[in-house]
Parts: C-alpha cells; structure tokens; sequence
C-alpha cells in the first residue's frame, strides 16, 4: 500500500501504475481473485459436510438441535449489521468523510468482538456438554458415531470462520490507525475498499454456516 | 468511480431486506416443508449473499471482470460439490 506521487494531481500512485484508475482496478482484481480462492478453501469444508449430511440426514439433524439457533441468529444479525457499517466505511472514505470513516470501522470492529464473544459463550457451552469431538465426547442419542462428525464439521467450519474473523479485525484495525493518520480520500482508499471486500466475504461464509449448522430440519 | 453509485439511503435498505431475509431464514426453520425446508433455506441464504455481493461489494457497479471472478468462484466450487458427489451417488450399495 505504498502511496506517493505520480504525475501531477495524481497523488498516491505507486510507480508501477499508469494511473490512480489502474491501482485501483488492480486493488479490486486482486482482492477478488484471493477471496476466489477463499471460496475453494472453505468449499473444501463445504464438500465434506455436503457428503456427510447426505450420508447421515438424520445423525445430522439429531445433533443440530443441539445448537442454539438463538446464538447462531444474534450472530447472523451482528455479521449483516457489520457489513453495513463496513460498506458504510467505504462510502465514508469514498466522499471523504474522515470521521464518518473512523467511526463506521470501530462499529465493525465491535460487532466482529461480540461475534466473536457470542462464540466464546457457544463453544463453553459446548464443551460443558461433551459435545467437543474426541476422547470425552457424549451425545445421548440415536447416532452419537455420526453425530460427532456433525460436531467436527461445526468446530472445523465455524473455527476456520472465526480464524477469518480476528484477521479481519486486525485488518480494520490497521485500516483504522491509518485512516487516523489521515492516509485516505477520495482520491486514495483502496485499501479500504479492499479490506471492505474481505469483510463482506466472511460475512457471506456466515450467512451459509447458519442454516447450514443451525437449522437443519425443522423445530 | 468519480461519483458514489449508491447512496447511503440505499445502504440501508439493502439492510433492512437482509433483515427480512434474516427473519424469513429463522421463520421458515419452525414451519414443515418436510424436504423443501433446506431448499428454502439456501434459497434465501443465496439471496442474502447475493444482496451482499451485488451491493456491499458494489459488484452491480464494478467492471465486468469483477462480476466474472465473483462467479467464477462460485462456479468453480459447484464443481467440487457435483463432480464428488456424482461419484458418491453413482456407487451402488456394497
């Protein structure tokens, strides 16, 4: 994220770019084509349990009622919120808001911690009950061999997710100290733009992980 | 982009249909469909996603290429899920 001068009026332009227009493609296209392999990397998880359900419906069913789809929905309510005030970030640093910048990006920061936090409390939770796969797992039910791949595939997919998510507040909270120092404007603000992208993906991974894992079945 | 495309009164009502989606999403696992629940399900997840994608993401008003590897993405992982599993339902009990 180099930024210095270019020709004149065109500040921020690294020396490799002919213009602001050109990083900024560039910014975009590179972002997308990461986030394309993200997509593969969490569809590998994605494949597994797709077999897996398909092989054990009712195992699966059986130990998603063990989730509180309470939790799960406070947390898809929090993510979607938080791609909000990330999109309104950009916006902010895209019509040269500063304030509206920084504030929008600590409102991201703080629903991506309570998300965070609310999987802290369902985790416990979790572990309270034996249910964390392994040596001390017990699942009172019909299919408990199968259920604890259900369970592996939740801690697997929902981790890999949560792993995402402390990247991206340490992300923003990078984009934040920048923004403070008054690094971006209209002019210049991929990298907002481009941590905005990241934002949104791993907001997406959540909004399939939800019915996924918390709603299989009907109550 | 010289000029924002969307403005923040459509940030927010792009908001507040995920918000209904979200409704919908949990409305819809207390009532029977029987096998269409999880078809419903990822119906609406894929509109939330695609809400998401098309105006958060601002691929609705990026260039072209943008919108190829957003799909491309998607189509590629639709090859992993129907390339295994047609050999997983193509085998024949034990």
């Amino acid at each position: 994220m180099s930024a210095h001068s270019g020709a004149p009026g065109e500040a921020h332009v690294a020396h490799q770019f002919d213009s602001a227009e050109q990083q900024r493609t560039s910014a975009e296209m590179g972002m997308w084509l990461f986030l394309i392999t993200e997509v593969l990397f969490f569809g590998g998880l994605f494949m597994a349990y797709t077999l897996y359900r398909w092989s054990f419906p009712h195992a699966f069913a059986e130990a998603s009622m063990h989730l509180n789809l309470i939790w799960g929905g406070v947390n898809t309510f929090v993510l979607l919120t938080s791609s909000l005030t990330m999109a309104l970030a950009v916006n902010s640093a895209e019509i040269g808001n500063q304030k509206q910048l920084k504030a929008f990006l600590l409102w991201t920061i703080l629903f991506g911690c309570i998300f965070l936090g609310v999987k802290v409390v369902e985790y416990s939770d979790k572990f309270h009950h034996h249910l964390i796969p392994g040596p001390h797992f017990q699942f009172e039910g019909g299919d408990a061999k199968h259920a604890q791949i259900f369970f592996f595939l939740y801690f697997a997919m929902t981790g890999l997710h949560a792993i995402h998510m402390i990247i991206g507040i340490g992300l923003l909270s990078y984009i934040y100290v920048m923004a403070k120092r008054g690094t971006y404007s209209p002019a210049y603000y991929n990298p907002v733009h481009v941590s905005g992208l990241y934002w949104h993906f791993v907001d997406i991974v959540w909004i399939f992980l939800y019915p996924l894992l918390y709603l299989i079945g009907a109550r | 982009m010289s000029d924002t495309h969307m403005s923040r009164s459509m940030y927010y009502r792009i908001y507040m249909i995920l918000m209904a989606l979200l409704i919908a999403t949990i409305g819809a696992a207390y009532i029977h469909f029987g096998v269409l629940n999880f078809p419903i399900a990822m119906l609406i997840a894929t509109v939330k996603a695609v809400l998401v994608i098309m105006y958060f993401m601002h691929v609705k008003y990026s260039e072209k290429s943008t919108w190829l590897f957003s799909t491309a993405g998607f189509i590629w992982l639709g090859f992993l899920l129907v390339g295994v599993m047609i050999d997983y339902l193509s085998r024949f009990a034990d």
